[in-house]
């Protein structure tokens, strides 16, 4: 049985303490990108009490994403955006879920993620990243950039540090590019790296620093 | 001047994106920051650098 929204809150109130609950719950956190960093980025902020997501990818579920993106085998074909929130629901009914199934260009961000308190970057591609990062540095002044960059492989869990780089610029990985390295993009430490990013994301909604 | 935290002596005149192509990173791949403020990509190439200035260049790397 699915527990009332006010059951489900208690129960976030009392496991986090109500400080850090109503931050985290009244906080707007945006993903761009629902791929191995995206989808579980999603899943531990949600589960972290963050009621308030706006999620884009153009992408749908394709089975080379199973080892390590955050979807299961039933999913396969449809819209990323679609099945994420499918997901999110099932670990939280009451939460906004602003899905936006579309391509990120420097002309639709400023407008789909506006409203966010924190964006997390977690595309694939490097330059696509710096557009990103770019785009939402220069037309959304005061927005703060959660980055995933560098995580592919296994071991070395270790490496991946979370920094401060730019004034509203954290960054979460190795910075060690996917070309050449063993393994390829797997799911431990995929996540490793997911969650520096969601920790940083609570930290920031804490006002505090790596 | 300071480029990500260290103190270089620049041979002036030279632009930002000479900076950026100089030191091994593609522009196309980096945010930057000059004096504490992001600067456009578009801007790189007429963007002076003085030796007082403090220059912050992050390059990403692929996968997510």
């Amino acid at each position: 049985m699915i527990p009332s929204e006010e059951e489900f809150d208690k129960a976030l109130c009392i496991r986090h303490g109500p400080e850090v609950h109503g931050k985290v719950k009244n906080a707007t956190v945006g993903i761009a990108g629902l791929g191995g960093l995206g989808s579980n980025i999603a899943a531990m902020l949600t589960r972290a009490g963050v009621s308030h997501l706006v999620i884009a990818d153009f992408d749908r579920v394709d089975i080379s994403n199973i080892n390590r993106q955050n979807y299961y085998l039933r999913q396969i074909g449809s819209v990323k955006v679609e099945a994420t929130e499918e997901l999110l629901k099932a670990i939280n009914p009451y939460m906004t879920i602003d899905g936006h199934d579309v391509r990120l260009t420097p002309s639709n961000i400023p407008e789909i993620f506006k409203g966010c308190d924190i964006v997390c970057e977690a595309f694939d591609v490097a330059s696509e990243k710096a557009m990103l990062i770019n785009t939402i540095l220069e037309k959304c002044p005061g927005t703060k950039i959660v980055s995933g960059s560098g995580l592919a492989g296994y071991g070395r869990s270790n490496e991946i540090k979370t920094k401060k780089l730019l004034e509203d610029l954290y960054m979460c990985g190795d910075d060690t590019d996917m070309k050449g390295v063993k393994g390829g993009l797997m799911s431990p430490r995929v996540n490793v790296c997911a969650g520096h990013v969601a920790n940083m994301v609570i930290s920031l909604l804490m006002k505090e620093e790596p | 001047m300071k480029i990500n935290g260290k103190e270089i002596e620049l041979i002036l005149p030279m632009t930002l994106g000479d900076l950026v192509a100089g030191s091994g990173y593609c522009e196309d791949r980096v945010a930057v920051e000059l004096n504490g403020r992001i600067v456009p990509r578009s801007e790189y190439a007429n963007v002076s650098l003085d030796n007082g200035d403090s220059v912050e260049i992050v390059g990403f790397v692929g996968g997510g």
